[in-house]
């Protein structure tokens, strides 16, 4: 055996480990995530019926479902969307190519990343003395937790998603495409809202799904602010229930039926996220492919 | 610098102590140049001599980047573009600009020619579907298109595409169109194709090619100016700068010795 094959063979044994160890690490991080996802389909499906989207939240005993929860979560998030993705889209577009290089849109994109990774908890607590307590104090007593609270919080999350998002996006275009619109005379604002946002809308999109799926799981932002609530409601001044919320609190408690109405609760939310991540994926695809 | 096979036409941009500066940086040197109107004007040098920030100088499309600066006078049928109260709008609906890379705009083909003359003009939409029309035949584009006009300009080939990028320029009516190295992404058919187009543009624009390609210079233009460092070496008429150069540098340019 000759000095080069030597090498040669200690190099191959390298290579074995070190692919060995990669695997090994791939496969242990899918393990977990396998084994979530195969308890909340086991658990969930058992507990999946056709009352779960007509029934209220029942009291321990009785039989119920999760309706006026899914209401009240598809309605936040609807706000949420509403109020956050016009800011974050406006504050995309204005890092992006009004700001890019400037030191203020360099320390506006650092803070939105701060925001971007904020604990929810944070900005629950933030909407809760910002917004509740001087509500209360406000209305004496009669306006505290509230849908549009828990939206508030929900929109918190999503603008710093939508903003970077549609900050890298718009960034990603060719600046050949603002040089070709400005030498036809176009100003900028104009071709930035009619061009260069068209060209990104894929991506743009994806950022504002990805927002979604983000808050449609959120916990934390929601105990204090829109608290939770037994019926059906649809008064935005007033508490409201929430999938996320009543998973938690069913989980909590000592009753089966309760336990395998959260499961079901967490099952349809896990298949939503799916469905939303599937759809940017696509979107994304398909915008390539042309 | 000799220009007088140039003198007597009629001049279309006349350049006068022109410095342009990236960063604090001068980047061309003191450049005077007579630009004749309807005719083929190459601008040849080797990469970084200045001549595509010349190019940019001539729309000013240099001021979207807040670091470039030029000083000097570049008068535009007498007027002087760089003049602080001069129109950008209106300086670019004069003087069109085509890109090294085929930029289609995420729209349609008809609107990719339609969408900046609806921005300078307001046109009916018979008026509208005849200009579209005249500036593909005029980018030699129509024959291939007329039956898609709906589909994505994205679908086009690199080739057509480049010939879009000209028919949208054209669409505007301008006078002067700068082409920075229209050819260099495309392949020998396309770049053909592009090179016979642009010497039927002459015809109505005065047209400033910057080019990488000397034969493509010696092919299309009727008047070559060579710079190098930021400087301009030498102007005059295609032929003889190509074939007896005054200049050393010149000489040794387009033989090849450097670039």
């Amino acid at each position: 055996m000759n000095a080069n094959e030597r090498l040669y063979r200690k190099r191959a044994l390298k290579n074995a480990v070190a692919m060995f160890l990669s695997c090994g690490a791939t496969a242990f991080g899918l393990l977990w995530l396998a084994w979530i996802l195969l308890t909340t389909i086991i658990n969930g499906f058992q507990a999946l019926n056709l009352r779960l989207f007509t029934q209220m939240t029942p009291p321990p005993g009785t039989e119920g479902g999760l309706a006026n929860a899914f209401y009240g979560s598809a309605l936040m998030s609807a706000i949420a969307l509403l109020i956050g993705t016009p800011i974050g889209l406006m504050a995309g577009i204005w890092l992006a190519e009004f700001a890019r290089h400037s030191r203020l849109g360099t320390t506006v994109r650092f803070i939105n990343d701060i925001l971007l990774s904020a604990p929810s908890i944070v900005l629950g607590l933030f909407i809760y003395t910002g917004v509740i307590l001087p509500l209360n104090l406000l209305t004496n007593h009669q306006v505290g937790f509230s849908a549009i609270a828990g939206a508030l919080a929900l929109a918190l999350l999503v603008i710093p998603v939508v903003v970077r998002t549609t900050d890298e996006m718009l960034q990603l275009q060719p600046s050949t495409m603002r040089e070709a619109a400005l030498a036809l005379g176009v100003p900028q604002w104009k071709l930035t809202l009619q061009i260069v946002l068209r060209a990104a809308k894929a991506g743009v999109v994806t950022g504002i799904l990805l927002a979604l799926a983000r808050i449609t799981g959120e916990t934390a932002p929601l105990l204090f602010t829109a608290f939770g609530n037994q019926f059906w409601s649809s008064n935005l001044l007033k508490p409201i229930a929430s999938v996320p919320v009543v998973i938690f609190q069913y989980a909590m408690s000592p009753f089966d039926d309760w336990h395998s109405l959260a499961w079901a609760g967490a099952l349809v939310l896990t298949l939503f996220v799916l469905v939303l991540s599937l759809a940017s994926r696509l979107i994304l695809l398909r915008n390539r492919s042309h | 610098m000799d220009a007088t096979d140039i003198a007597h036409e009629k001049t279309k941009i006349q350049v006068r102590g022109l410095e342009f500066f990236y960063n604090n940086q001068r980047s061309l040197k003191s450049i005077d140049i007579d630009i004749p109107e309807k005719r083929i004007t190459a601008i040849i040098g080797p990469s970084g001599c200045g001549k595509s920030t010349l190019l940019r100088v001539f729309n000013r499309i240099y001021a979207m980047y807040p670091k470039q600066e030029a000083r000097g006078e570049v008068l535009l049928n007498g007027e002087n573009i760089l003049a602080p109260g001069y129109s950008m709008n209106r300086l670019r609906s004069h003087v069109g600009m085509v890109f090294q890379k085929p930029v289609p705009f995420p729209m349609s083909i008809f609107d990719n020619i339609a969408y900046a003359v609806r921005h300078h003009e307001k046109l009916s939409r018979r008026e509208m579907n005849d200009r579209v029309e005249q500036a593909l035949r005029g980018g030699a584009l129509w024959d291939e298109v007329k039956d898609k006009l709906n589909q994505s300009a994205q679908s086009l080939s690199g080739g057509q595409q480049q010939r879009l990028c000209i028919a949208r320029t054209i669409a505007l009516r301008p006078q002067v169109l700068l082409l920075d190295e229209p050819t260099s992404a495309l392949d020998p058919i396309s770049t053909g194709r592009i090179e016979q187009l642009i010497t039927e543009l002459k015809a109505q624009y005065t047209v400033i090619i910057v080019t990488h390609n000397m034969q493509q210079a010696a092919r299309v233009s009727d008047n070559t100016a060579f710079m190098f460092m930021g400087e301009l070496i030498e102007y005059g008429n295609t032929d003889e700068i190509f074939t007896q150069p005054k200049m050393k540098q010149t000489e040794d340019y387009i033989t090849g010795r450097f670039g």
